[in-house]
């Protein structure tokens, strides 16, 4: 390669805040510079110092208490930190270039699309509203969005998340910089819509020549984006070098940790021995099911939710939300289900209709009861075989009750007779924490051990089901694989069924024993976790795990069909009812939907 | 839309409905006696029954209600027992006044304490959020009628700026209208104050800035809107509030509006005035809550009644 001229180069940078007790590096002696046309990923887990990075480089750190202390950020031979705020205006935005996570939330909601798109674009150019406006255009025809002109005129809440995110997209390279800065630019989309952004990034770099700065957590974004990488924990850099060599031979025993965690879709297409070795152990799992197939934990059938929304004068139902639609499944003894979709596919309303949060129509039988016909005791009673985990522990757990107090409610509300404390103790230690942490608050624990708690809450009861819904989505890959270990202990070790929903499909093919896809309300695809990801019949179970990124930079991904509009929406007027899927069935559990 | 419209004034009349009904009932179980003040102390029984079958009041309360409900839909809000006038000639006298000094009272609580609340959120945990928040706090809790005295010493009587109370040239407004305004700024200050720190907070903030935006636009294009509409909705709440205050503040003032006529109809329980009065009052918290409604989604596009 002749080597190129940088076009950022960060030189021992280092960024700290000031608190109470003195000043607290974030990032320390950070170091690296690429070329235009490059790709560098920043990699590492919460709290690594990959977004503070970013923002220092943009001259955003928040004022007075997050600042540089030593280091510089040069831009084409300008050096940037100790810019004056006017002329560091100037390059944010117009040379530097920034997209963030959360594409709902970065958009102002009281501004059109147009207005936020030309106020950018004027911000730096002298030239007329209707000339920005035509660059808005052409911005948003370069982002793949459909209706460009239509969309000048709408609002943020108009469009879905993948469509803001192309809106962010489209306003950072408007002016066309020379780095564009993506903060985990598809963290918060759906995996298809993430394959889609990815693919848009891509091209667009192919055809600008911008220099990008990846920040994310994901292995598998890594892989498939960069051309270098930096290895980032606790604000300093672990390990710096080529894609390539870094997912090949990594030195840093972090690095090492790091990619071991990553979970990863099992390769079907591998050797034949591997493949029929493989094929005899879920040939053995089936057998298992069969086995206990007779006493059901679960029992849905065609089950449907729908909600309604009023409108008019008189606040009649004039459309309905067909959140389910004719759900059919059963949960064995002992089983890990897995319920995969994407958002709004109606996963979630399934756990919630499980425990009765809200109303159903069809059947829906807990451990051989009827949901429905339960009075008060019998759904009080249910709740102590169904219990959920939900993806953000910290919300889930009242901060003002001690971990203790947390775990032992269940028993209190259920008047359980024996030695509360004894069972907290019991149960803390089954989870890998301390029994001693019985008296601490919620915010005294990290994540994990907050999902840990969680967990412990949910098995005080001796759950016969344990639903958990996203429970490890908002964790980072390394604590994702604790918890995940640890369902997997308790499955073996109680036998408690587990009904998993995730949208991670590699997390799915890890831990589930049977699978079902969702697509808007209905299964379109179901069976055992071979039969799912190793032959998957329904063309929407194929994009989504085409769709899913691998950890290997070395692997050439097959060109995947680019979806063309969005997924239909759910409402429907009163008396509608979506078409119902029919399904056919490909080999023994394997049922798929007809087109 | 007009659905929409059909629909908050249906349930804005049920409103008044409600209010008339409860504060009738309120003045009917009152201990006071109005026809005692209709005709004096050294009235015979004879005559205080004569006068009280005359008005009405001897008979049950259901009959009295309906009679009451009967001519305030004709439009007939009744004849104010001692000053012997329509209470609607009485209050369309009075309404004037007090809706220009609410007017300016509104604006000079908004104008001051959004402005400090801004200021504050923008100068958070330095000096100037420190003064301001105590300024505030203080405004907040100064009893209507310390502050009004303290203006009419510094203003009127000290520096004869403006006159010490009456009502005619925008002269006999001001003092007045700051009073309210400084009673109600306090409490806009720290709602816009937290209001704005949590907008600065926000993704779309960080957004705007990255594109290189000024600060003037940052602020006020992008967080104003944004910090401002939970401060609209609170409006419409603050008019019944603000209505408390111009009582007192007519009073000490000498402003000819609907306060001081219905102070003075509530030391002698003049019932049609008392009852035209708050129904006036109702009717202005229910508009201004309506208002506040309709305004909201003109900045709002999420809540844009379809």
């Amino acid at each position: 390669m002749t080597p190129t001229p940088d076009i950022l180069r960060v030189d021992a940078l280092s960024v700290s805040v000031r608190t109470e007790t003195g000043l607290h590096p974030l990032v320390s002696d950070l170091s690296f510079r690429f070329a235009p046309g490059e790709t560098l990923a920043i990699a590492g887990e919460s709290g690594s110092g990959k977004s503070i990075t970013s923002l220092a480089i943009m001259g955003l750190l928040p004022p007075p208490a997050v600042r540089v202390t030593s280091g510089a950020v040069i831009l084409d031979g300008r050096e940037l930190t100790s810019l004056p705020e006017d002329q560091m205006r100037a390059i944010r935005g117009d040379r530097i270039a920034m997209i963030f996570q959360e594409p709902m939330t970065s958009l102002n909601p009281v501004l059109t699309i147009g207005r936020q798109l030309t106020e950018a674009i004027r911000a730096h150019q002298p030239i007329s509203r209707a000339q920005a406006r035509a660059m808005a255009l052409d911005a948003l025809t370069a982002v793949r969005l459909s209706q460009p002109e239509r969309r000048l005129g709408q609002y943020p809440h108009e469009l879905s998340g993948g469509m803001r995110q192309r809106v962010m997209i489209a306003m950072a390279l408007a002016l066309k910089p020379q780095v564009l800065i993506a903060d985990e630019p598809t963290t918060a989309l759906d995996v298809t819509v993430q394959r889609e952004v990815l693919d848009l990034l891509r091209d667009l770099q192919r055809d600008t020549g911008m220099a990008i700065i990846l920040i994310t957590h994901d292995m598998g974004v890594v892989a498939e984006m960069a051309d270098r990488v930096i290895v980032m924990r606790a604000g300093r850099v672990v390990e710096q070098g080529d894609v390539r060599q870094i997912f090949a031979a990594p030195t840093a025993q972090y690095t090492r940790d790091l990619l071991a965690a990553v979970p990863r879709m099992r390769d079907r297409a591998a050797t034949g021995s591997e493949n029929a070795s493989f094929e005899i152990t879920e040939q053995n799992q089936i057998h298992d099911i069969r086995f206990t197939r007779e006493h059901p934990i679960a029992r849905l059938e065609n089950v449907v939710v729908r909600f309604p929304l009023r409108s008019g004068l008189l606040n009649r139902t004039t459309h309905n939300v067909h959140a389910v639609e004719g759900v059919s499944l059963t949960i064995n003894p002992g089983e890990t289900f897995a319920l995969v979709g994407e958002s709004g596919c109606g996963k979630s309303t399934i756990a919630k209709a499980l425990v009765g949060l809200v109303p159903h129509q069809g059947l829906i039988e807990v451990d051989g009861q009827k949901l429905g016909s339960l009075d008060a005791t019998g759904r009080k009673s249910l709740t102590r075989s169904v219990q959920i985990i939900f993806q953000d522990p910290m919300a889930a757990l009242d901060p003002r009750m001690t971990v203790g107090g947390l775990i032992a409610e269940p028993l209190v509300i259920h008047a359980i007779p024996g030695d509360h404390k004894a069972r907290v103790a019991d149960l803390l230690s089954r989870v890998g924490l301390q029994p001693d942490h019985a008296d601490r608050y919620p915010h005294e624990f990290s994540g994990g051990q907050r999902q840990r708690i969680c967990i412990a809450r949910a098995l005080a009861l001796n759950p016969k089901l344990l639903i958990a819904d996203e429970s490890v989505s908002a964790l980072d890959v390394s604590v994702q694989a604790r918890v995940l270990a640890l369902l997997g202990d308790l499955k073996t070790e109680f036998g408690i069924a587990t009904l998993f929903i995730s949208h991670d499909m590699a997390v799915v093919d890890t831990i589930a024993d049977r699978v079902a896809v969702m697509f808007l309300g209905q299964i379109v695809e179901t069976g055992n976790r071979a039969q799912v990801f190793g032959n998957p019949q329904h063309p929407y179970t194929r994009r989504l795990i085409a769709a899913v990124p691998v950890p290997d930079p070395t692997r050439t991904r097959p060109e995947t069909v680019r979806l063309a509009g969005e997924i239909p929406s759910p409402v429907h007027p009163a008396g509608q009812a979506p078409d119902r899927v029919i399904m056919r069935e490909v080999s023994d559990g394997h049922l798929v939907a007809q087109d | 839309m007009p659905a929409y419209l059909a629909r908050r004034l249906f349930q804005s009349a049920l409103i008044l409905l409600g209010v008339s009904f409860i504060t009738f009932f309120l003045l009917f179980v009152l201990p006071a006696d109005p026809v005692r003040q209709i005709a004096g102390r050294s009235a015979t029984p004879q005559t205080v029954e004569n006068i009280r079958r005359e008005l009405g009041l001897d008979q049950p309360f259901v009959v009295q209600y309906g009679r009451y409900l009967w001519g305030l839909v004709q439009g007939d809000m009744g004849r104010s027992y001692l000053q012997k006038t329509d209470v609607s000639t009485l209050i369309a006298a009075r309404l004037p006044p007090t809706l220009l000094l609410m007017a300016a009272g509104i604006a000079c609580e908004l104008v001051l304490g959004l402005a400090m609340g801004m200021v504050a959120a923008l100068r958070r945990g330095r000096a100037t959020d420190n003064v301001l928040m105590m300024t505030s706090f203080v405004a907040v809790s100064a009893p209507q009628f310390v502050v009004s005295l303290i203006l009419l010493y510094i203003f009127a009587v000290r520096l004869g700026w403006f006159p010490i109370g009456g009502y005619g040239t925008w002269h006999h407004l001001v003092l007045p209208a700051v009073t309210l305004g400084i009673l109600g700024s306090g409490w806009y200050a720290r709602m816009m104050r937290s209001s704005m720190v949590e907008v600065l907070r926000a993704d779309f903030i960080r957004t705007a800035r990255a594109k290189g935006l000024t600060r003037r636009a940052v602020i006020f294009r992008h967080a104003l809107p944004n910090a401002i509409l939970p401060i609209i909705a609170m409006i419409g709440i603050d008019i019944g509030i603000f209505m408390g205050g111009i009582v007192v503040v007519e009073g000490v003032f000498g402003w000819p509006g609907i306060g001081q006529l219905a102070w003075q109809a509530i030391q002698r329980v003049d019932i049609p005035i008392i009852m035209g009065v708050t129904l006036v009052s109702a009717c202005a918290i229910v508009l201004g809550n309506l208002l506040a409604d309709l305004i909201t989604p003109f900045i709002d596009p999420r809540i844009r009644i379809r």
